[in-house]
C-alpha cells in the first residue's frame, strides 16, 4: 500500500543515525577492539613471491620459539573454498603453489604478536618460482605454467540479443572505441580483523568485520567440517566495506582453526600491506565497444567485448565479468546487443567486488563513447542520452526488467544546475565540464547460492512497553543499514526510533540476511522488516478493533497510539494495545521475509544483471587542468541520484557524497598495479586517495520515483552514485584540453602524453585477439522483436 | 629491557612496565583498555589514531609509549561529560560527520585542537587543518559542515522543528 508523503512521520525524515552517539564517543566496538581472557595472537606468512611451486614448509624452528601456542601450514585447512559455488578454488594456506604475493602460506599463534611475527621469520618455506603472469597480454600468450588447470582463462562469456551484425551493417553511423580501466582496491579505514573463540562445550564464535556473515558461516562450516549449528558468526560493525569485506577471507578460517588447537581465543588483525592483499576490488579491464547509430542519433545495436584482469583466484569473478555486459541496456534503449567477456587468472591479488561492482569500466567505455559519438552525429551529448532513455516498465533486450526510470529527471537536474549547455561552449582555458549519466542495481535478484528461500529475514519482538525487538541478519558497514531498518519499522508500528532495539548480523540470534553487498540492504531486508512490521501492526489492530469496537480498517498507529482514522480521540496507548493482544494470545512476534520476483531471463547466464529495481544516476562534473603539469583539479560536482523514495534524505546525500567522493579518486589517482610481480603501493603512503582539500564542492540533488518493488518506494544509494562520475570527469577533460585520456587513472603524466601526441590520446589501440567461444544466441523479449 | 611508564589518560593514572617499541597508541588500546583510538595504517598517514598529549594533538602511532611517560592524555572517551557529549561530537552527530564511525575520534580529536588554535576557521583552513585524517566515507563535507557548525552554532539544517530526534537514554 502506498501512501503519500505527508501522512509519514519518520520515513522521508532527516532524523539522525540511532548508532552514531556509540562511533562520536569512541564506544563501538569494532573487531580489532575486541580483547578475551587469554586471548592470543595469529599472524600469517604471506608470499614473497608472485608465482613459485611450494616445495617445503618446515615449521620446526618456529613451533619451538618461546610464546608460540600453534603453527598451522596448508596441511591443516586442506579443504578448498571461494565465494561463488562455480569457484571452490582458494585455500586457507596455500599447499602446493602460491599465486600472488600475499598468497597465505602458513600461520603462527603466540602470546603476543611481536612473538608472531619473530616466528613466522622462523618458518622456511622453499619455493620453485614460476614465471609469472602480470598482464591480460601475457594471460592471453600463455607461456609458462597456467595458474590454476590447464590455462589462464577463468571464464567465458558470450551471448547475443538479436543479430547486431546485421544491425550495425544498416546503421547511418559506426563508431568503435577501446579503452582500459585500471584496478584500484576499497581501502576502508578498518583493516580486517577477526577473533576466534571456542567454549568449553566445542562450540565456536567469530567475531568478524565481514559484510557477509552469513557467507562466512557457510565457508567454516565446509572448511573445518563442522556442522553449522556449532559455529556462531557476529559481524561487528564494519569501518567501511565497499565490497571489500565481503568475500571469505584466509584469516577468519584460520584465527577459527588456531582458536580450535590452542583452546584459547585467537584474534588476527591484518596489517594495512596486507589488506592491499586481500583485495578483491576493481578488475582491471580492457574493453572495446562498437555501436550503430540512425542519424537521429538512436542506437541501433551495440557489440560489447570485456577483458578481465583477475588476479589468483576466481572469488567473484564469474559474476564481475557477467556485470561488465549486464547493465548497458538499462540507460539506453538498445535493440540488439553483443556481449563477449573473458576473465583471465594472473598472479595478482584476487579481484572482485567494488562500489558498482564491474559495473563502473563499461560505464567508463559507454559515456566517453557515447561523448565522442555525439560530437561525430552534431547532437549535444544530453540530446544524445535523450533520445536513447528506455521506457519505465519495460524489459532491455537482455531481459532485465525495469521498473521506475528517474534518469531524465536526474539529467534535467544536473544540466540545468551546472547550465551545462550553455558553459561548456565558453569554457575558460583549461577549464571543462563534463557530463554522464549511469544505473545500479537495488540489490541483486538472484542469490549466490541458487534456492528458493528467501534473501532477508527479519524478526519483530514486542515488549509489554511497548519496546520493539528487531532481530535482523543485515550488518551495518556504514552505510546506515540500522538507522533504516528501524526507521521502516517504526514509521509502519507509529513509534519512535528510540523504541527499537536492533540485533544484527549474528548467526545465532538472528535469521538470514545475505549479507552488505550489491546494494541490497534497504531494498530487501527493508521490504522484510516492512513486512514483519505490518503483520504485527495487523495483529495489534485487530484486538484494539474488538475493545474499541470498530473495524480494523479505520484504525491507523501514530505517535505512540492505536487510533480511529477519523476519531483520533478514539484509540488506545500502543503499549496497551501490545499489551491486550499478549495477554489474548501470548507473545507478540512477527517476522518478514523478503524473496526478490523470478527475473532471470531465458538463457544461460541470465542469473547476473536481474534487479527488482533499478537506481539512476547523472552526472555534471567541473575540471581544472594545468597543461603545464598535466594536473587536473576538479572544483565542482553536481550529482542527481533517483533513488526511488528517501527513507532517510541526509543518508541518501552521505552516500551519494562518499560515492563522488571515491569515483574521483579512482578517476584521477588511486590504482593497484604492479611491477615485477610486487604491488607498487601497498601502504597508504604511496596509495593516494583523495584528502578533504581534493573533494569538490557537490550539488545533490535526489530524485524519487516512488518504485513500486521498493519498501516505501525505495532504491539504492550506496554504488550507484559512483558511476557517472569517472566518465564525466574523462569528458570534462576533453571539454577542457581537447585531449582524449581513454584510460583510469587520468594521471597527470597521462594529460601530458596526450596533449604532446598527434593523436591527443593517450589509451590502448584496440584489444587483443582472442577466441571466444561460439555466440549463444538468445531470444528478445517480445517488445524488442521486429525492431 | 621493560620500562616503566606512567600517565595520565583521560583524568586516570596508569602506570605500566612496557617493551621500548611499544607505540603510544598500543599502550591506549591494549594496556589502557582505550579503544576509541582506531589504528588505520601503519605509515602514519590516516590520522584514525589522533589523541592529545599534553595538549597537542599527536598521531599516537607515531611515537613510543615510553616517550609520552609523564603525559597529560586526553583520548575520544575523555571528551564527553557523561553522556553529555562534547559540542564536536554533538556536531558530528548532528550533521552525520560519520557512516562507519572509523576515522571519527582521530577527526574529532584533530578538530578539537584546529579550534582550539583558530576558533573561526574558514572553511578552506578546516580542510587544510585534516589533510592529515582520512575518511573513506563521507567524501568529507558534513565532517567540515560539522566542525564548521560548532564554530558558528548554527547547521542543522537537515534537522526541522517537530521532527522526531535519536536521543541517547540511559
Ligand atoms: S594509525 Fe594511521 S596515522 Fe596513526
Ligand atoms: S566515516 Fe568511515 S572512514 Fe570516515
Amino acid at each position: 500500500m502506498r501512501q503519500p508523503a505527508d501522512e509519514l512521520s519518520i520515513v522521508g525524515k532527516s532524523l539522525i543515525k540511532p548508532d552514531a552517539f556509540s562511533k562520536v564517543s569512541g564506544q563501538t566496538k569494532f573487531a580489532d577492539d575486541l580483547a578475551l581472557p587469554r586471548m592470543i595472537y595469529g599472524r600469517i606468512l604471506r608470499s614473497p613471491h608472485p608465482h613459485a611451486r611450494i616445495l617445503r614448509v618446515d615449521t620446526s624452528r618456529a613451533r619451538a620459539h618461546p610464546g608460540v601456542l600453534a603453527v598451522l601450514t596448508g596441511d591443516d585447512l586442506p579443504i578448498k573454498f571461494g565465494i561463488l559455488p562455480v569457484s571452490q578454488d582458494e585455500e586457507a594456506l596455500a599447499k602446493e603453489k602460491v599465486r600472488y604475493v600475499g598468497d597465505p602460506i602458513a600461520a603462527v599463534a603466540a602470546t603476543d604478536e611481536w612473538i608472531a611475527d619473530e616466528a613466522l621469520d622462523l618458518i622456511d618455506v622453499q619455493f620453485q618460482e614460476l614465471p609469472p603472469v602480470m598482464s591480460i597480454e601475457q594471460a592471453i600468450a600463455g607461456a609458462g605454467e597456467p595458474i590454476h588447470g590447464t590455462s589462464n582463462v577463468h571464464k567465458t562469456v558470450a551471448l547475443e540479443f538479436g543479430d547486431t551484425d546485421e544491425a550495425l551493417r544498416a546503421a547511418a553511423h559506426v563508431r568503435e572505441d577501446a579503452v582500459f580501466f585500471e584496478g584500484s582496491t576499497h581501502l576502508p579505514m578498518e583493516q580486517h580483523a577477526a577473533v576466534a573463540q571456542v567454549a568449553a562445550d566445542g562450540k565456536l564464535t567469530l567475531w568478524t568485520s565481514s559484510q557477509t556473515p552469513h557467507y562466512v558461516h557457510r565457508a567454516l562450516g565446509k572448511v573445518l567440517e563442522m556442522p553449522m549449528s556449532r559455529i556462531r558468526v557476529i559481524a561487528t560493525p564494519n569501518g567501511g566495506g565497499f565490497g571489500g569485506k565481503s568475500d571469505i577471507f584466509a584469516h577468519e578460517l584460520v584465527a577459527a582453526k588456531l582458536a580450535l588447537v590452542t583452546g584459547r581465543p585467537v584474534k588476527i588483525t591484518l596489517t594495512r600491506e596486507e589488506v592491499f592483499y586481500a583485495h578483491r576490488g576493481r578488475h582491471p579491464v580492457l574493453m572495446k565497444v562498437k555501436t550503430g547509430f540512425r542519424k537521429d542519433g538512436r542506437i541501433t545495436a551495440m557489440q560489447f567485448q570485456s577483458f578481465l584482469d583477475g588476479g589468483g583466484y576466481g572469488s567473484y569473478g564469474v559474476a564481475s565479468t557477467y556485470y561488465t555486459g549486464a547493465l548497458q541496456a538499462t540507460t539506453y534503449a538498445i535493440p540488439r546487443y553483443r556481449f563477449e567477456a573473458v576473465r583471465f587468472f594472473t598472479n595478482k591479488p584476487p579481484c572482485g567486488p567494488k562500489r558498482g561492482h564491474g559495473t563502473p569500466q563499461p560505464r567508463f567505455a559507454l559515456e566517453t563513447h557515447l561523448d565522442k559519438v555525439a560530437e561525430e552525429l552534431g547532437i549535444d551529448p544530453v540530446e544524445l542520452r535523450r533520445r536513447n532513455l528506455p521506457k519505465p516498465d519495460s524489459r532491455t533486450v537482455n531481459w532485465l526488467r525495469i521498473t521506475s526510470i528517474g534518469l531524465e529527471e536526474c539529467i534535467n537536474k544536473v544540466v540545468e544546475g551546472s547550465g551545462f549547455l550553455k558553459r561548456r561552449t565558453s569554457m575558460p582555458a583549461g577549464r571543462g565540464l563534463g557530463f554522464a549519466v549511469s544505473c545500479y542495481l537495488s540489490g541483486a535478484g538472484t542469490a549466490i547460492y541458487w534456492n528458493e528461500m528467501p534473501h532477508s529475514e527479519v524478526q519483530l519482538k514486542l515488549d509489554r512497553n511497548g519496546g520493539v525487538s528487531l532481530l535482523c541478519g543485515a550488518i551495518d558497514i556504514g552505510q546506515g543499514s540500522d538507522h533504516i531498518l528501524a526507521a521502516i519499522v517504526a514509521e509502519v508500528l507509529g513509534v519512535s526510533l528510540e523504541d527499537i532495539q536492533l540485533t544484527t548480523a549474528d548467526t545465532d540470534l538472528t535469521p538470514i540476511d545475505l549479507g552488505s553487498y550489491s546494494s541490497r540492504v534497504t531494498f530487501m531486508a527493508g521490504n522484510a522488516a516492512k513486512a514483519a512490521a505490518e503483520k504485527v501492526r495487523d495483529r495489534l489492530f485487530e484486538v484494539a478493533a474488538k475493545a474499541l469496537q470498530c473495524d480494523p480498517d479505520e484504525l491507523i498507529a501514530r505517535d505512540h497510539r492505536v487510533v480511529r482514522r477519523n476519531r483520533p480521540a478514539d484509540g488506545m496507548d500502543f503499549a496497551q494495545a501490545v499489551q491486550l493482544a499478549e495477554a489474548q494470545d501470548g507473545l507478540v512476534t512477527g517476522t518478514g521475509s523478503y524473496t526478490p520476483p523470478k527475473l532471470a531471463g531465458p538463457y544461460k547466464g541470465s542469473g547476473v544483471g536481474p534487479s527488482p529495481a533499478y537506481s539512476y544516476s547523472a552526472a555534471v562534473v567541473e575540471v581544472d587542468c594545468d597543461s603545464r603539469t598535466g594536473e587536473v583539479r576538479v572544483p565542482e560536482v553536481w550529482i542527481a541520484h533517483d533513488i526511488g523514495r528517501a527513507i532517510n534524505p541526509m543518508l541518501v546525500i552521505g552516500q551519494v557524497e562518499g560515492s563522488v567522493y571515491m569515483a574521483l579518486g579512482e578517476a584521477l589517482m588511486e590504482e593497484q598495479s604492479f611491477r615485477l610481480g610486487l604491488h607498487k603501493f601497498p601502504s597508504l603512503l604511496e596509495y593516494k586517495s583523495p584528502t578533504a582539500l581534493e573533494t569538490p564542492i557537490m550539488h545533490t540533488y535526489l530524485v524519487e520515483t516512488i518504485d513500486r518493488e521498493g519498501p516505501f518506494g525505495a532504491k539504492e544509494a550506496g554504488q550507484g552514485p559512483l558511476l557517472p562520475v569517472i566518465p564525466a570527469v574523462a569528458n570534462a577533460i576533453y571539454n577542457a584540453l581537447g585531449v582524449r585520456i581513454d584510460e583510469v587513472p587520468i594521471t597527470p603524466d597521462k594529460v601530458l602524453k596526450a596533449m604532446n601526441d598527434r593523436s591527443k590520446r593517450v589509451g590502448p589501440k584496440s584489444v587483443p585477439a582472442f577466441d571466444f567461444p561460439p555466440l549463444i544466441n538468445a531470444d528478445v523479449p517480445d517488445e524488442w522483436k521486429g525492431k | 629491557m621493560r620500562r616503566r611508564v606512567a600517565v595520565t589518560i583521560n583524568g586516570a593514572k596508569h602506570e605500566h612496565e612496557v617493551e621500548p617499541r611499544l607505540l603510544l597508541v598500543q599502550y591506549i588500546r591494549e594496556l589502557a583498555g582505550l579503544t576509541g583510538t582506531h589504528v588505520g595504517c601503519d605509515t602514519s598517514n590516516c590520522g584514525a589514531c589522533t589523541v592529545e598529549v599534553d595538549g597537542h594533538s599527536v598521531k599516537s602511532c607515531t611515537i613510543f609509549a615510553v616517550q609520552a611517560d609523564g603525559a597529560e592524555i586526553t583520548t575520544i572517551e575523555g571528551l564527553a561529560k557523561g553522556s553529555t557529549l562534547h559540542p564536536l561530537q554533538q556536531a558530528f552527530w548532528d550533521e552525520h560527520g560519520l557512516q562507519c564511525g572509523f576515522c571519527t575520534p582521530g577527526m574529532i580529536m584533530a578538530a578539537k585542537q584546529l579550534l582550539e588554535r583558530n576558533p573561526n576557521p574558514t572553511e578552506r583552513e578546516i580542510r587544510v587543518g585534516l589533510e592529515g585524517n582520512l575518511c573513506r566515507c563521507t567524501g568529507y563535507h558534513n565532517i567540515v559542515k560539522a566542525i564548521r557548525c560548532r564554530t558558528q552554532g548554527a547547521g542543522r539544517r537537515f534537522l526541522t522543528e517537530g521532527e522526531v530526534r535519536w536521543r541517547f537514554h540511559n
